[in-house]
């Protein structure tokens, strides 16, 4: 924590009251730990995006380019034709107001432009003024706003202080979703050159080397073979992680974080030692060797230059199908986007699990299975030899990271993983969770130390929900299926919830797992001693 | 200030439409032309807006999941909140606008006024964040999802009743509605629950963007000139149905005119009439422009009329473009010595 990041109790100083009388003032002050840096030109250089230069936000001179308004004008007007759910949400409205408490980060900063029905207005207000007759008529009487620099510093300011994470969408009665709304303000954002460096350092990285973290060929080689040494000294048995290999069956693609981060590793552990397990005939690609996506967060064009080499690999090394590992960002891409862009993906084949015969017909078209769907089916089989008892130490809470919850719908087989491999587990309250829980407060690129307040602040409504549950029952764990929580979640929880740690669900696996052969485990995928209870705990049975 | 311009605005409509009613020469303007007119913005105005809506694609299926996604069949799937069938979006989208769902789900987060500090030790032993703060706590709130649902069902069974201004015979099953309306026998002549619940709904929702701060913040003159229009618009019915009694039959002979394009205006419809019908133009023509064609748009949102198919089935962009990428080929060019090194299979040794 920096030495200026405030106290938890200053942070909870929250005033729900608006102070100002509307919002149509643009505005913005550009405070030290509430915004992101600004992204460096050689990343755009080398995306080839527009107006790549030196700047920072809180300059008073963004050196926007001398025509920004007739492109920030004109690239509406493209999308507004282009995008039905773009032009719906500028008519729909009726500013109800209901989405205005279910924001992480209204609630954690109580600044009334974070109340959903306000970020969509700051552009609504644009849409007004220039493509309908009232607005252009009345003007500010109407809500209509000119197109100014202040409002572009605004959208700025308010469209990278949105995780995109669709809470919102569920509470409107008209499904308005302001990631919709955010996704369209940060593509008009880009067109003049304003975006930020921890979204477009890791797009220009994974353009070019595959992964957000620049990682090449042979750094990544090392990294995975690190992982089998290291889990051979776990367990005792040496087990193969293929790369690059040509006729395997399953392409098996991950988020970059999970070969390079903590507490990421011990999920990547657990596949491994799960596929050896299995004998799953499998293989990383070295180039697709990143499954998140921060195109995303980016423009939907980005998306798809950045989301072409899944599909493109597969083919080239000629698997039959892909399996995807544990990010939620990654899987709002492969769900709802990768076959638009990218498919048909008719050189695959329907997935079948090797093991269990069991067809996921439901990714019959994008041919992509989740690995929580995969070895959910495993276990229903019986076809894995699960000890709960090593995961005692932990009472478990699971997170919904917002992309597999309100753009996929997984929901149960992380829960079901949880109680096949621990025997503690405790839900957080019910408008916490699922279809209705809260971002960590750092996703969609926002996730970089600069920003720290605000994402204390956006991750305060989580990290109150991780209390509860750390309080009433001791929960230590908090267990989810996104990378970007796993590298956010830590120092948030720090923070908010001293004494909670966070873990992948096949950490947990990978803990419970009884590999043939090998030695008797006596530590988990940490190296930590495992600290079993007597058999008959004194609660919940073993669910599985 | 936006409240009380709104206000003005509708006054003035008022005013307007009881001097169109008053002056002998403005009668049939107000009462032939004006409506005339308002109907014809509405529907080509509403055509417009939703044929602009429908032209516009949909490049990709987005629906917001609210529920367990179809996958492995011992798996309890949610049909309906994360529909994978025709039906399950039939039924998602009918539950949407006939009971307003996802207003439902409304609730209202409060920050604790005083820091909580956390209760002590748990039965497990586990220490608990010893540090007192304040909390987020979450309440109910089905104010706005009761108030929304009472407007907008009791406006349709008013407009469903006005069917007996405008069809001779009434058909019986508008004399039905109407009896179950007046089902209280209230009065004379029957109040009906319908005129209650209308002016308790508005009135609440007017209430709350005038006192609620956050709501007020948000809210626009357009947001208080609907609620003034629909107030009037139902207020003025309200006097002319309890209070002013005026005749009734010379109105329904306006109406029949309307919409059997043989208008007359009769000497002896009231002013208060032409206040309502005024109110009503106004809410007609002002509907396509404005955020009332929410009624329509409801129905197109991609959020909630497409299926959670997305591995299933594939979405086709009309417009999905070849973009610049990065190939195979590129990165195995730039790395090549290295992935040599690496013990890596190459494609071009």
């Amino acid at each position: 924590m920096a030495d200026q990041t405030p106290s938890p109790e200053t942070l909870t100083q929250v005033e729900y009251r608006p102070r100002a009388k509307n919002w149509l003032d643009p505005h913005v002050e550009f405070r030290r730990g509430t915004f992101c840096y600004s992204a460096l030109p050689k990343s755009l250089k080398a995306l080839d995006l527009p107006n790549p230069r030196e700047w920072q936000p809180f300059h008073r001179d963004w050196k926007l380019p001398p025509d920004w308004k007739a492109i920030i004008l004109e690239g509406m007007k493209d999308r507004l034709d282009r995008f039905r759910s773009f032009r719906l949400f500028m008519d729909i409205c009726v500013r109800c107001g209901a989405c205005a408490d279910k924001c992480h980060f209204y609630l954690g900063s109580g600044d009334p432009k974070n109340m959903p029905v306000v970020r969509a207005e700051l552009i609504r207000s644009v849409y007004r003024r220039y493509f309908t007759t009232a607005g252009r008529l009345f003007g500010e009487a109407v809500g209509a706003r000119e197109l100014t620099e202040d409002v572009l510093k605004e959208w700025f300011y308010y469209f990278y202080q949105c995780t995109e994470c669709r809470r919102c969408s569920v509470f409107c009665p008209y499904g308005i979703d302001t990631a919709e709304v955010t996704m369209i303000g940060r593509e008009l954002l880009n067109l003049v050159g304003c975006n930020i460096n921890w979204v477009l350092e890791p797009v220009a990285n994974c353009f070019r080397t595959g992964n957000h973290l620049g990682v090449q060929p042979h750094g990544f080689k090392d990294s995975i073979d690190f992982a089998v040494d290291e889990l051979e000294e776990i367990t005792g048995v040496r087990i193969e992680a293929p790369i690059n290999k040509k006729g395997a069956e399953i392409l098996f693609v991950v988020p970059s974080a999970d070969y390079f981060a903590s507490p990421h590793y011990y999920t990547l552990l657990g596949y491994l030692l799960l596929f050896h397990e299995i004998g799953l005939d499998y293989t990383f690609s070295a180039f697709a060797s990143e499954g998140g996506n921060f195109g995303l967060f980016t423009s939907h064009e980005m998306i798809k230059r950045l989301n072409a080499k899944i599909y493109a690999e597969a083919k080239r090394l000629g698997v039959k199908w892909i399996l995807g590992g544990e990010c939620g960002h990654m899987w709002r891409v492969l769900h709802q986007y990768m076959d638009t862009m990218n498919g048909p993906a008719d050189f695959l084949e329907v997935p079948v699990s090797p093991v269990t015969g069991t067809r996921f017909d439901n990714t019959a078209s994008t041919r992509m299975v989740h690995i929580c769907e995969f070895t959910a089916d495993l276990v229903r089989h019986n076809r894995l030899r699960l000890d709960p008892t090593r995961n005692d130490k932990w009472r478990v809470t699971f997170h919904d990271s917002c992309n597999p919850a309100r753009a996929m719908g997984l929901l149960e087989e992380p829960r079901y993983l949880i109680r096949a491999t621990c025997r503690h587990f405790h839900e957080m309250p019910e408008n916490t969770i699922r279809e209705q829980t809260f971002c960590c407060g750092s996703g969609s690129g926002l996730g970089t130390d600069e920003n720290l307040e605000m994402r204390l602040r956006g991750g305060f409504p989580r990290a109150n929900a991780v209390r509860y549950v750390h309080e009433r029952h001791g929960v230590n764990l908090l267990a989810c299926i996104c990378a970007i929580d796993k590298a956010t979640l830590p120092p948030l929880l720090e923070y908010w919830v001293p004494g909670v740690e966070v873990a992948g669900i096949h950490e947990l696996v990978g803990n419970a797992l009884i590999v043939k052969g090998g030695r008797e485990r006596t530590t988990d995928l940490r190296g930590d001693p495992f600290e079993r209870e007597a058999p008959a705990a004194e609660e919940e049975p073993v669910h599985a | 200030m936006n409240a009380l311009l709104s206000l003005v605005a509708v006054s003035i409509l008022v005013a307007l439409a009881w001097v169109g009613g008053s002056v002998a020469s403005l009668r049939s303007v107000f009462g032939i032309v004006v409506p005339a007119a308002a109907v014809a913005i509405f529907v080509v105005g509403l055509a417009a807006r939703v044929t602009r809506w429908a032209l516009t694609p949909v490049p990709f299926r987005i629906p917001t999941t609210c529920g367990q996604q179809r996958t492995l069949p011992w798996i309890k799937a949610s049909w309906i909140e994360s529909p994978w069938t025709r039906a399950g979006v039939v039924v998602r989208m009918a539950l949407e606008v006939l009971l307003f769902r996802s207003l439902f789900r409304n609730t209202q987060a409060a920050m604790t006024a005083e820091p909580i500090p956390a209760a002590g030790q748990d039965a497990h032993g586990a220490a608990p964040a010893a540090r007192g703060l304040r909390r987020l706590v979450y309440g109910e709130e089905k104010w706005l999802w009761l108030a929304a649902l009472a407007f907008h069902w009791s406006f349709l069974v008013v407009l469903l009743r006005h069917l007996r201004f405008v069809v001779e015979p009434p058909p019986a099953w508008v004399d039905a509605i109407a009896a179950v309306d007046g089902f209280f026998q209230v009065g004379v002549p029957v109040l009906y629950m319908t005129d209650v619940l209308l002016l308790a709904a508005l009135g609440y929702l007017l209430l709350r963007r005038l006192v609620d701060a956050r709501i007020r913040y948000l809210s626009l003159l357009q947001d208080y000139f609907a609620l003034y229009l629909l107030i009037g618009l139902v207020g003025s019915g309200v006097l002319m149905r309890y209070f002013v009694r005026p005749d009734v039959v010379a109105i329904k002979e306006l109406a029949l005119g309307l919409v059997t394009f043989a208008p007359v205006v009769p000497a002896t419809v009231s002013p208060f009439f032409f206040v309502h019908l005024t109110l009503v133009s106004v809410l007609l023509a002002y509907f396509p422009f404005s955020k009332l064609v929410h009624m329509a748009g409801v129905f197109l949102s991609p959020t909630r009329n497409l299926a959670n198919t997305n591995r299933m089935r594939r979405h086709v962009n009309p417009w999905n473009y070849p973009v610049k990428v990065h190939t195979y080929e590129e990165w195995e060019d730039e790395f090549r010595d290295k992935i040599k090194a690496a013990g890596l299979p190459l494609e071009k040794a």
